[in-house]
């Protein structure tokens, strides 16, 4: 049994990213869409608390929303996936419940 | 409709700023007709929802705060609330107006429906859950 | 598998609405059923056939009304929260005295219990929203 959390804030406005990762549980995955997808990016502020969760959760980025934004693949934080829609789809298929961290 | 399903209400937000919390609770209030089993949960700005003393006369928006002493009479009895939430906002359960239920089971004993538990507990009572609707 | 939507915030102003939509052609294509999508907080204004966006800009609500049309996805407005934010279908523009209603094609109005029916009826409920 485990969820996918979606988190669609940028981790420098709200604590919702901070706020998923502090209730989400190993084996669960994060996925981070719209503006969500800046709490991907390396050296910034959030990074480390990211980094952490990476061993324990997997997470992921919404391929198209970090292209639209500008965020090159080698920008983002290692371990973190890209995934299309499709992808995402599948995510959702493949975990028990999907909680949106709005 | 015979099967139940475990209902999550998440509430991460504070009242009156947004609507979220007042259209929460309309769709738990309509919800409660479905018969499914239903929890709430109030975490990081959410647990604002629950505060005592709310009086919303100056603002000109309907205070909603007393319809959460209600939910009892729609058998909604299990509202969570993150103690490391209140925590990091200067809060304490005494902050919060009681929220009671009659336990049909036991004499209709009145109960508290507030529970408060830790962001553990929180998180595991999130990963029990069928549904999880978040506002 | 079967998967329920909803959609929580309007069109244009957040990219929900946007989101929302490309998952659930994805969903679609893949072989998996979304019976219903429903529009709560200002997501229902989602639901507005007035609307006219620029030519060079997608148009949110034709998108949706050809999903409904092609895939034959429930799109369910909900009734409380479109009524504070004036959006009135034919019956409830007459019910409300108004001489105007303005919910476009595919779309349709009614209660809350839809979102919880579709809660109890899908296997996966994914939100969007801000």
């Amino acid at each position: 049994m485990s969820t996918l959390h979606t988190v669609n804030k940028s981790p420098f406005a709200t604590g919702s990213l901070a706020s998923c990762l502090a209730h989400c549980k190993d084996g669960d995955a994060v996925l981070m869409i719209e503006d969500g997808v800046y709490g991907g990016l390396s050296g910034t502020a959030v990074a480390d608390l990211v980094q952490q969760k990476t061993g324990s959760v997997a997470i992921y980025v919404l391929s198209a929303d970090s292209e639209a934004r500008g965020l090159a693949a080698e920008k983002l934080l290692q371990g973190i996936k890209g995934v299309d829609y499709d992808g995402f789809v599948d995510l959702v298929a493949d975990h028990d419940r999907t909680q949106s961290w709005l | 409709m015979s099967e139940i399903k475990k209902f999550l209400y998440v509430n991460r937000k504070a009242p009156y700023g947004t609507i979220y919390a007042l259209e929460s609770l309309e769709v738990v209030l309509i919800g409660a007709a479905f018969e499914q089993d239903v929890s709430l949960a109030f975490l990081d700005d959410g647990v604002f929802q629950l505060t005592k003393g709310q009086s919303t006369d100056g603002i000109g928006i309907k205070n909603f705060s007393p319809t959460y002493r209600a939910l009892g009479d729609y058998e909604v009895t299990k509202l969570y609330v993150e103690q490391e939430s209140l925590d990091e906002r200067g809060l304490t359960l005494d902050d919060l107006q009681a929220v009671v239920y009659e336990d049909e089971d036991d004499d209709w004993e009145e109960k508290p429906s507030i529970r408060v538990v830790n962001r553990a507990e929180m998180a595991d009572l999130m990963a029990d859950q069928d549904v999880v609707l978040s506002f | 598998m079967k998967f329920g939507v909803v959609i929580s915030e309007g069109p244009y102003t957040h990219q929900a609405a946007d989101t929302a939509y490309h998952f659930v052609k994805s969903a679609i294509a893949k072989g998996h059923e979304v019976p219903r999508v429903f529009f709560y907080h200002d997501g229902v204004n989602v639901a507005s056939r007035l609307s006219v966006p620029p030519q060079d800009e997608r148009h949110i609500q034709n998108n949706w009304t050809a999903l409904a049309k092609d895939h034959g996805v429930d799109l369910v407005v909900c009734i409380a929260a479109a009524q504070r934010r004036g959006m009135l279908d034919d019956n409830e523009a007459r019910r409300q005295g108004k001489d105007a209603s303005n919910i476009a094609e595919g779309f349709r109005i009614s209660g809350l219990g839809q979102l919880i029916e579709m809660g109890i009826q899908t296997d996966r409920l994914v939100t969007f929203g801000d």
